[in-house]
């Protein structure tokens, strides 16, 4: 029977009504009195020289406050960067400054110039025109292997070179993996890339800063993913405001697929410019804005190399990858490719050894950063993508031959520094091959065949590391943040509870599924619980929501602080019953004293620590509010198998996507509903990937792909219905809800099980065709056919 | 948004004088590329001489010789639900855009814009309709001038449409998968005295008629009588979404579907 409350119902999304009724409080809608609008003057040059900006005559314009330029930023910090990754010679990696407005040179499209803040937004524009740019144009750095060759122009002068970092992953294994390489019986090799995307969140961006000259205290409004984090960075490191002088809110964000994580220069422009001129200011981002100035995401070009025994076991894997950071380092840019996409090299799969080289490269393109998967996705593909490709070669079944080399014993510690806690990757095929109906695909294909169209099938295993953890070791791995969630529950007098997270909902349902985790260890009906987050006034310093880690490090630290609260509720209760403090039990928001029939409710006992005329005042406080801190042991680790069959036109390349089918294990599920949606939603943006999305530069590093006439984004008819199924469950070891994460999952497993279904429906028609480069279009299709 | 006045004629020959009058002036149709041109800056007329108020231009009737009539002002949605005596215009006009275009944007303001991978001027052209203006009747040969040209002069404006209806006629649309424009399409129409096809979407010089698949056509509308009939990839579009070489080639499988499935 479903639950229709608590952990495991799936309750309907509450945060819904005000979101489909138009009442969300969105950053857009605020407006503060006063508030004037800025307009950025951004770079159409991909690189140049800035020899003059003069805004005499923009600054003269009807309704301007002031005209800002890079000149104006001298004296305060650049965009930070949030990790630091140290190259497999022990040398740290080449970090370059990151005005706020470009300073000396521009470096990408999109790239801000100058700022007009005037009355009206129309007004900003116009004056902007008025900007007269004297820029000497530069050859543009686009290409990430030509970036790197000696005597290639630089995108910052004052680096040695292009190369951010060459990282080496795990330095040690290099001599080991190469010398299975000459040994091993057989050998593929698969040249691949991940194809550059843009996140394109329904909401674009937008910030709104506000200065109060009475108490000095300074206020971003701003759609972030992480409102402390956003506080911390461009408070210590930008304008240099202490944090008991800043506020940062993120209230209703619609969506931000890891772009809304970075601390953006348009944030700090604002929250400058609302102080220099006493005004509020705002900014809201046009779509076209969004194109090139949201970070990217992927862009990998990447050869990997695995290594099979005479029995198809895998011996070894190599990888060489070029990762594009753009033309300056975004927040978490550096961990991506490395951290985040090195150590989940090991897959579902026990490889004894592994090495993986990345070499980070600045180009005159927009920063690249997470989104959603963030490295994993990466991992993935290029992976699964090369065990299908053996598994071809060696005409072996490419689920057998995954199944053969699946890791069965847990923990289970790969050669590439992590230790998986818990999974069984046999069950989530054996549920895969169920709700795929794969016995039928063959019965489909002669279907599809007598259409003329061919068929293929695709499958797709993958493992997930959400929750990045513990803090003192990212901390060694680079990171300069740490990476626990905090939560405040407050309980109110009356019973009614507040819970504080420093989680971020920016769509993903928190504000039910959370309150269903508390109402589960209560008793009480989750109608009583209201999640409050995305405010640095009322939450304690939390590092948000990003890497599907929310409800594994948020949830815990939730947990933890309303268990706090449940012991000081029954030391009260054990007071208004004249018991053992032991005896007291908590059901169904009763407390009662163990083998008697006496009870008080819970809010007899909420009531009692507001008003404690009959209190243990002696013992313990009056009140009923607790916080914790929750930093976990390890990351956790989800896995799943996906099936994708498609049809391929061969007279015109155009893919359909059939059926998908995905068996995940996210371990406990709290809200299955909620767990569908982002599943459904995952797999939505990995066929985007698979099929469509493509971030296109030309040589001179104009993008071609800037607007939805040229960038492909996944409509309702692009999808199919899916089979999703999360029945599988080995719940996580070592944090208190057992739960792991599903966020990204899908647009990790999605990708290589498309690419996969497509290579085998043209093999299945005959067509010599190993690999295309995503996205699959028609256009591509058809020219791999043609070979 | 540049500032611009604008005028709302209910009438065509005042619709004409406020153009002829105007230094820069723009007519406004439905605006579904206009608007968005102004928005983005891209063009800063001083003055809009909005349509949509001219009866005159709007609406649907079938002529004494059979043709069908389209007021310039139709909109798109309009034409899918009111212009049942030709089945395949209705389906192309079904399938342009979605529906917030489909209402607003007008079956003359796509012709007089003549965007290369628009759907209406394959229609057009492959039926050999008559465009039919403030000032004169132009045959539909004569009409298309390449990318976004056309023969119509600066202060001309177009009034109806006249469709003869063919015997069969199909449109068959391949769509750029982002923008969902024709990457390329073929429109084609069987009369009693030959066949026309047309392609948008696929030549740098805009929508054209395909010579030697009519001449094919003409004396056997089968899908085999294709066979062996090539277009060289030269000329062609070539950018993100296909080569040249791939729109040369799904003119041909459009034209094929198109026969086969013409009714």
């Amino acid at each position: 029977m479903p639950k229709d409350g608590g952990i495991g119902a799936s309750s309907k999304r509450r945060e819904d009504v005000r979101f489909l009724t138009g009442s969300g409080n969105y950053t857009d809608d605020i407006n503060l009195r006063g508030q004037a609008y800025v307009h950025f003057l951004r770079s159409d040059v991909a690189h140049g020289r800035l020899n003059a900006v003069d805004t005499s005559a923009a600054a003269a314009m009807p309704g301007v406050l002031r005209v800002f330029t890079g000149t104006d930023f001298e004296g305060v910090g650049g965009i930070p960067c949030g990790w630091q990754i140290t190259d497999r010679f022990g040398e740290v990696m080449q970090e370059p400054a990151h005005p706020v407005l470009a300073q000396g040179k521009v470096r990408h499209v999109g790239d801000p110039i100058a700022a007009v803040v005037a009355e009206t937004r129309e007004q900003a524009r116009d004056a902007a025109e008025a900007i007269d740019l004297d820029i000497e144009e530069l050859p543009a750095v686009v290409d990430m292997k030509a970036a790197l060759k000696d005597g290639a122009t630089k995108v910052h002068d004052d680096l040695k070179s292009n190369l951010c970092y060459d990282w080496g992953f795990v330095e040690e294994n290099k001599a080991a993996v190469d010398a299975a390489f000459e040994t091993a019986a057989h050998v593929t090799t698969l040249e691949l890339v991940n194809n550059r995307l843009i996140a394109n969140p329904m909401e674009p961006r937008v910030a709104v800063a506000d200065f109060s000259r009475g108490t000095g205290d300074s206020t971003l409004y701003t759609t972030s993913q992480n409102p402390h984090v956003i506080r911390l960075l461009m408070g210590a490191f930008v304008l240099g405001i202490p944090e008991h002088k800043l506020r940062v809110v993120s209230p209703d964000v619609g969506g931000g697929f890891g772009s809304k994580i970075f601390h953006y220069a348009e944030e700090a422009f604002c929250t400058f410019a609302a102080k220099a001129l006493n005004r509020p200011v705002k900014w809201t981002s046009s779509r076209s804005e969004a194109f090139m100035s949201d970070a990217h995401g992927r862009d990998h070009v990447t050869k990997i190399e695995l290594a099979l025994d005479a029995d198809n076991n895998f011996a070894a894997l190599r990888t060489d990858t070029h990762a594009n950071m753009g033309a300056y380092l975004s927040t978490f840019a550096p961990s991506i490719p490395t951290w985040l996409h090195g150590t989940l090299m090991a897959g579902n799969y026990r490889t004894p050894l592994i090495y993986v080289n990345v070499k980070a490269v600045f180009t005159n393109t927009v920063p690249v950063d997470a989104y959603r998967g963030a490295g994993r996705p990466e991992a993935t593909y290029q992976l699964e993508r090369v065990i299908d490709k053996a598994a071809r070669e060696l005409g072996v079944d490419p689920l057998a031959l995954r199944r053969q080399n699946f890791i069965t014993e847990f923990p289970y510690a790969t050669p590439v520094a992590v230790e998986y806690d818990t999974g069984d990757y046999h069950a989530t095929v054996d549920k895969l091959e169920e709700i795929a109906d794969l016995k039928g695909f063959d019965a489909r294909r002669k279907e599809s065949e007598a259409r003329g169209l061919l068929r293929g099938l695709g499958v797709n295993c993958y493992i997930e590391a959400c929750g990045i953890a513990p803090s003192n070791l990212v901390g060694q791995l680079g990171a300069r943040a740490g990476l626990y969630e905090s939560a405040t529950v407050r309980v109110n007098a009356t019973g009614g509870l507040t819970v504080m997270t420093g989680s971020h909902s920016h769509g993903q349902g928190h504000e039910t599924s959370f309150a269903q985790v508390v109402a589960e260890m209560i008793g009480i009906d989750a109608d009583q619980i209201e999640i409050v987050h995305g405010d640095t006034a009322n939450s304690p310093m939390g590092m948000g929501t990003y890497g599907s880690r929310s409800i594994a490090v948020g949830g815990s630290a939730m947990v933890r602080a309303t268990e706090k609260i449940i012991n000081k509720a029954k030391k009260i209760a054990a007071h208004l019953m004249e018991a053992a403090e032991a005896d007291i039990e908590l059901k169904d928001g009763q407390f009662s004293v163990a083998g008697t029939d006496k009870s008080v409710a819970w809010g007899d006992v909420t009531l009692a620590a507001y008003v404690p005329h009959n209190y243990p005042l002696e013992d313990i406080e009056p009140g009923l509010e607790e916080t914790a801190f929750y930093d976990p042991a390890n990351f956790t680790y989800p896995s799943g198998a996906y099936a994708c069959e498609v049809e391929v036109d061969p007279d015109t390349g155009r893919v359909t996507i059939e059926r998908f089918a995905a068996a995940d294990d996210f371990g406990n599920v709290i809200n299955p509903m909620i767990v569908d949606g982002q599943v459904h939603g995952g797999i939505g943006q990995g066929i985007g990937q698979a099929l469509l999305e493509a971030c296109v530069y030309d040589e001179n590093g104009q993008l071609q792909s800037g607007s939805y006439m040229d960038y492909a984004m996944p409509r309702a008819d692009d999808v199919p219905f899916f089979q999703v199924d999360h029945s599988c469950q080995t719940p996580c070891t070592h944090n208190p809800l057992g739960v792991k994460g599903c966020g990204e999952a899908g647009a990790i497993g999605t990708p290589p099980a498309v690419v996969n279904a497509v290579i085998d429906a043209l093999q299945s028609g005959g067509r010599n065709v190993t690999h295309i480069d995503m996205p699959l279009s028609p256009s591509r299709v058809w020219q791999a056919m043609q070979a | 948004m540049y500032a611009f006045d604008i005028e709302r004629p209910t009438r065509l020959a005042d619709a004409v004088k406020l153009l002829s009058d105007s230094t820069d002036g723009a007519l406004l149709g439905g605006g579904q590329t206009l608007i968005p041109s102004l928005k983005q800056r891209l063009a800063a007329p001083d003055r809009l001489i909005c349509l949509s108020g001219i009866k005159e231009m709007q609406g649907i009737c079938t002529a004494d010789d059979g043709a069908l009539c389209i007021g310039a002002g139709t909109t798109h949605a309009e034409v899918a639900t009111g212009a049942g005596a030709y089945p395949a215009l209705t389906a192309l006009a079904a399938n342009i855009g979605d529906p917030a275009v489909r209402n607003r944007g007008t079956i003359g303001g796509s012709l007089a814009n003549n965007d290369p991978s628009a759907c209406y001027p394959a229609a057009v052209l492959a039926s050999g309709a008559t465009i039919i203006t403030s000032s004169r009747e132009i045959a539909a040969d004569e009409f298309f001038e390449g990318m976004f040209a056309t023969a119509l002069a600066e202060d001309e404006i177009i009034t109806e449409l006249r469709f003869p209806v063919p015997e069969k006629a199909h449109y068959q649309k391949f769509e750029q998968p982002a923008s969902r424009f024709a990457l390329v399409a073929v429109f084609v129409a069987k009369f009693g005295d030959g066949v026309r096809v047309a392609v948008t979407g696929a030549s740098e010089d805009g929508v054209f008629r395909w010579s030697e698949a009519e001449a094919a056509l003409s004396s056997n509308f089968a899908p085999d009588a294709l066979d062996g009939l090539t277009l060289a990839g030269d000329g062609m579009i070539d950018d993100m979404h296909g080569s040249g070489a791939y729109r040369a080639h799904l003119v041909a499988v459009m034209t094929r579907r198109a026969v086969a499935a013409a009714r």
